[in-house]
């Protein structure tokens, strides 16, 4: 579960947590943007860093780094198949330039998973909600979306609940193969399910009978402002975007092995 | 035999659950785990079975330290029901879910049918043998989440919260069938909030307070103590508090047995006739 550690909120204050989510989300989006707009190690290494100063500043150091800790299989994952392919694909022949590349494909990765994962730390469930809304998402998808939001980390320690019980009737979750390891979770997976369906089906019941969609205009007690430190946030976005779309243009960039 | 010595217990998040617990479960035992949400119970109940195992301390099943084995080799002695039976059952049919953890265990097919039958039988679910266990009542599948676990015959039974939601004549089929397994020296450990069923059944009372045990003894002492019972946000018996009303009346206050109230009153009564 440690993945999904690193996207759960938790209610701290810093600058980073007040900002608007709409702008958060503008800036990580323009941050996934320039990850695919570069192959080359050195600017998805700057991209990388230019982060850091986020996480430090929210203070959300640690669960950011579990989270990354949380992708280190997958990031490892990509790099292996990428050195195998072109290790498969250029004869049977380790180069320099490919591991770099497979090196700089599993940055890439890595970039994304850091910038979801500040926003993710930062933003509250109602937040998020309330920036839905604003953009004109109709409120039943921006509900039923921080609904499923806040309701990760009730279905993970239900999972949890779950796996106790079967383990107390002699499930053994990491015995055998890989398939036979899939098949043992079937006996968590199968509560699971089934009570999620129950519990969504108990909420909406709950809901309608406390009058929910009554009027089909609904105002907010709280509404979300842009403040300096958003037009603050909005502003390096912007410049990250124009210098990142010049360099690509217009900079040559060297790799590692051509900088050695 | 459970033997808890000193045992500490963090959750990741640094929460102290349990704040040196000591405490010996003999064979043959019926006892009761009380105290307010948040006390401990379930998070030291976890620990016989080795769901959990101790920051601090030891747990020793049987003489082997849980931090020594593995669950499922502990589960074969000691049995373990979840509070709610939505937390466990996921078979196509009732019978698969009670043969589940004797396939784990390996017992042969033939045992596992024989099991199988026995307990069903056992908690009156003989009928719905091929039945869904999604399309059952609340109480029937708890019977079945029970039954799972009777299935392998553990020397120990430990019930979480074996009574919510049951109504009163399940309720009374539960404490009869706990007797029986007294009857046979089996061990079982309740966690429970329910303190008109701990008063009928008469049994070993631990009440447990912010991860530590406050008191442990008799029912029949614990359960008639009120300043004791107000520190675990804990009401007595009604038996308990009617006589604890009349004991301006020369009665005795430690009495929590319907039986023995009935005894009582009636003498009362004998002599309060004579006078």
């Amino acid at each position: 579960m440690s993945v999904f550690d690193g996207l759960r909120f938790r209610k701290v204050y810093s600058p980073i947590h007040n900002l608007d989510p709409r702008i958060k989300f503008v800036y990580v989006i323009s941050i996934f943007v320039v990850a695919i707009l570069f192959y080359q190690i050195i600017p998805l290494l700057f991209l990388f860093f230019l982060q850091i100063p986020f996480v430090l500043l929210a203070r959300v150091q640690r669960q950011w780094l579990r989270s990354l800790r949380g992708a280190s299989f997958l990031a490892g994952f990509i790099f292996i198949v990428n050195v195998a392919t072109t290790y498969f694909t250029s004869g049977y022949t380790l180069l320099a330039p490919n591991v770099e590349n497979a090196a700089a494909m599993t940055l890439r990765f890595v970039v994304l998973v850091e910038s979801f994962s500040v926003f993710f730390l930062t933003t509250s469930p109602d937040h998020l909600g309330l920036a839905l809304e604003e953009s004109r998402v109709p409120y039943e998808f921006a509900f039923a979306f921080t609904t499923a939001v806040r309701f990760v980390p009730v279905l993970a320690e239900e999972a949890q609940t779950i796996m106790d019980a079967q383990k107390a009737r002699g499930l053994e979750l990491e015995k055998g193969g890989l398939l036979k390891r899939i098949r043992n979770y079937v006996p968590v997976l199968i509560p699971l399910i089934v009570s999620a369906i129950r519990r969504s089906l108990e909420l909406a019941e709950a809901m309608e009978s406390r009058a929910w969609g009554a009027t089909k205009k609904r105002t907010n007690l709280y509404l979300l402002k842009l403040r300096r430190g958003d037009y603050a946030l909005l502003a390096i976005t912007v410049g990250i975007l124009v210098v990142a779309i010049y360099v690509r243009l217009f900079v040559p960039i060297p790799t590692i092995t051509q900088l050695l | 035999m459970i033997v808890a010595e000193d045992i500490h217990f963090f959750y990741p998040n640094k929460v102290e659950a349990l704040k040196g617990v000591s405490l010996t479960i003999k064979e043959g035992e019926f006892i009761a785990i009380m105290g307010q949400n948040g006390a401990g119970k379930s998070t030291l109940v976890k620990h016989f079975n080795g769901l959990l195992k101790p920051t601090l301390g030891t747990v020793r099943v049987n003489g082997v330290e849980t931090t020594k084995t593995s669950v499922a080799t502990l589960a074969r002695d000691v049995g373990f029901v979840f509070q709610n039976p939505d937390h466990q059952l996921f078979s196509e049919t009732v019978e698969d879910e009670i043969a589940f953890a004797l396939k784990n265990f390996g017992f042969e097919p033939e045992v596992i049918e024989k099991r199988v039958t026995w307990a069903l039988n056992l908690l009156a679910l003989t009928q719905y043998r091929k039945t869904s266990p999604f399309l059952l009542s609340g109480g029937e599948r708890k019977r079945v989440a029970l039954a799972s676990v009777l299935a392998w015959d553990p020397q120990t039974l430990i019930l979480d919260e074996p009574t919510i939601g049951q109504d009163h004549e399940q309720k009374e089929k539960l404490r009869q069938f706990i007797m029986q397994m007294q009857i046979q020296k089996k061990t079982v450990v309740i966690v429970t909030h329910d303190v008109e069923f701990v008063a009928e059944c008469n049994l070993r009372v631990v009440l447990m307070k912010e991860g530590k045990i406050v008191a442990d003894g008799l029912g029949k002492d614990i359960l008639t103590d009120p300043a004791l019972l107000e520190l675990s946000s804990i009401v007595l018996p009604q038996i308990a508090q009617i006589f604890a009303k009349l004991s301006t009346l020369g009665l005795p206050k430690d009495i929590i047995d319907i039986y023995e109230a009935k005894e009582i009153i009636l003498k009362a009564q004998e002599s309060g006739l004579r006078k």
